[in-house]
């Protein structure tokens, strides 16, 4: 009976060990990406699909927000940092070491609760709106209702781009504030006279995205810059990538990439941006 | 004879098993110091460089009522004013508290000394059940109902310290229960007999004798639950509105240090002063898990002293 049980563990052992050297026959390899939760999804769904592509070569992607991203990169312990912000708008990074590599864009709409009687703003009525100057939606020929501020979390992304946009010195009151987009659509979708923002693959029938100076938030309007509230989705290396990071990064930046699973996730392709723009704002038409 | 001798010369078998034993648990305890200190270390080391290394003072912190990381105020020093989500947590704590008492001494009441049968039977299963859901549930019933309910009844955004109240109230409920059953049942039966020989009703001997008598142990039933309300931190940021500003009402959005934290962590870069004041709330929440633990000793101690 003993024997018979070490004769089995034998033949297990025997198995397994071939079994593990079958294994590293393929050349095993793996980098990690880290940061904005916008872009997790994103770079996961792009990370499987080449990993099917390419045998034994692992891409993990984790999220932690674009400040993770941003300080894990800085501190080289990652191989790509994801983040929804230009690195020289975060404090504490040493953007001059980092490489942008810019793979997507993502517009960024106000959302409203529907049957606050607007559609419309101007620029200045949405700053006014978020600086507490205008705080009934009957100010702006709506309904006789207060308006109720929601951010995002300071530090978010979303929030540092729609800042950048409407606000531009100015600072927003102190208001309620939620980490998730999706958290915001759900709220701002049940509280009567709530206003926020999200990305426009959060825009669903249950709010209300608002036109700026009748300017619909379509990605055509993103892609020759008609619509200003828009970010890049930056993943940094540290320096030059090499090796496997520079493959998935060209594997992001690739037509396959670009057109299907990008487009699929609701982001717009870099390569349709008629214009670029840089870190202070101005842009160029790109050629 | 040569035998025994040979026995007691060696460790035996049995005696052996037992230092081996003893070593495992030894070594287990140790390492559950080391976590322990090394996790006070961790946070306190990272919450003291707001001050030490971002010079920020100690006052400004506790007491300004601010919050705004990341810029500066008109004197130059940053705004971290920590004092709308230190007022935050300690509402919804102790307002929560208010309310889970008179309900869980109650249920403990019925449990103990009225229907110990279908205490056992129903209630016990029932309230070991509201310990298992996970909190996300809580926070996602507390904003899909309460939240419109406090709206429809109060008006506003019906975010805010009442909303956080009534779901921590639900939270903390089963945890004053369980330990307030522990502490009736923990008073000597002939304490009970003695007042009813005495000819008091059933009501003046759980009033006046068996309450009496587990009062120390309640209290540490309610300051448990004052320390897992303090420290929740999901159902809270779903109902609270984390708006960091000094409550103004109950139905006015608020903030909880818990809730900043949770929001904030993911989008600071290590090392910034955004960051470092964030383990600074970190130091402020573990501080107060440590006093609700002498507390609870202190007043184990008191009770025990009385009998």
């Amino acid at each position: 009976m003993k024997l018979k049980k070490i004769k089995l563990l034998l033949t297990l052992a025997g198995l397994m060990l071939v079994a593990t050297a079958c294994g590293e026959v393929v050349d095993e390899e793996s980098i990690t990406a880290v940061g904005s939760s916008a872009m997790q999804p994103l770079v996961e769904a792009a990370g499987e699909q080449y990993s099917a592509e390419n045998l034994g070569k692992f891409i993990n992607v984790q999220g932690g927000g674009s400040g993770t991203g941003l300080s894990q990169i800085d501190a080289g312990a990652v191989d790509i940092g994801n983040s929804d912000i230009f690195a020289e708008e975060s404090g504490g990074i040493d953007a001059d070491k980092l490489v942008d590599h810019r793979i997507a864009v993502v517009g960024i709409t106000p959302i409203v609760t529907p049957g606050t009687g607007v559609t419309d703003v101007t620029l200045e009525e949405l700053r006014d709106i978020f600086t507490g100057k205008i705080t009934n939606w009957a100010e702006l020929g709506g309904k006789d209702l207060p308006i109720t501020v929601l951010n995002r979390a300071s530090g978010s992304g979303t929030r540092a781009t729609f800042e950048q946009w409407v606000l531009g010195d100015e600072k927003s009151i102190v208001s309620q504030e939620q980490e998730s987009s999706g958290t915001v659509r759900q709220i701002v979708a049940n509280t009567p006279g709530t206003i926020s923002y999200v990305a426009f693959s959060y825009v669903t029938d249950e709010v209300e995205a608002l036109s700026i100076n009748v300017v619909e938030p379509t990605n055509e309007n993103v892609q020759n810059n008609d619509w200003i509230i828009w970010s890049y989705e930056h993943m940094y290396t540290n320096g030059e990538p090499e090796g496997l990071t520079k493959d998935f990064l060209d594997y992001m930046l690739s037509e396959d990439v670009q057109q299907t699973l990008i487009q699929a996730l609701d982001y717009i392709p870099i390569s349709n941006m008629k214009i670029e723009r840089d870190v202070e704002g101005n842009t160029t038409p790109v050629q | 004879m040569k035998e025994i001798h040979g026995d007691f010369s060696k460790k035996s078998k049995k005696r052996k098993l037992e230092s081996f034993g003893r070593t495992i648990s030894f070594v287990c305890i140790a390492l559950i110091v080391l976590v322990v200190l090394s996790i006070l270390y961790f946070v306190i080391s990272k919450g003291v460089s707001t001050f030490f290394v971002d010079h920020v003072s100690l006052k400004d912190f506790l007491f300004g009522t601010l919050w705004r990381p990341g810029e500066v105020g008109e004197d130059g020093n940053p705004l971290v004013g920590a004092l709308p989500m230190i007022v935050g947590s300690f509402g919804v704590t102790i307002f929560s508290a208010i309310f889970a008492t008179p309900f869980a001494i109650a249920a403990a009441i019925y449990m103990v000394e009225i229907s110990p049968k279908t205490g056992k039977k129903i209630l016990q299963p029932v309230v070991e059940l509201l310990v298992g859901i996970p909190s996300v549930v809580y926070g996602f019933i507390g904003l899909m109902v309460v939240v419109p309910t406090i709206r429809s009844i109060f008006g506003g955004t019906g975010f805010g310290i009442l909303s956080a109240t009534l779901v921590l109230f639900v939270m903390i409920l089963p945890t004053v229960t369980s330990m307030a059953v522990d502490a009736l049942q923990a008073v000597p039966r002939h304490y009970r007999e003695a007042s009813l020989a005495m000819g008091a009703t059933r009501w003046q001997t759980i009033y006046k004798v068996v309450l009496r008598a587990a009062t120390p142990g309640l209290l540490t039933a309610v300051v448990f639950g004052m320390a897992r309300a303090f420290g929740e931190a999901l159902a809270v940021q779903m109902v609270i509105g984390n708006a960091a500003m000094m409550p103004t009402s109950l139905i006015t959005p608020a903030s909880t240090l818990t809730s900043i934290l949770t929001m904030s962590m993911g989008n600071t870069v290590m090392g910034t002063l955004e960051n470092n004041v964030l383990w600074s709330l970190a130091t402020i929440l573990l501080i107060m898990a440590l006093l609700f633990n002498i507390l609870t000793r202190w007043i184990g101690k008191k009770g025990a002293m009385n009998k």
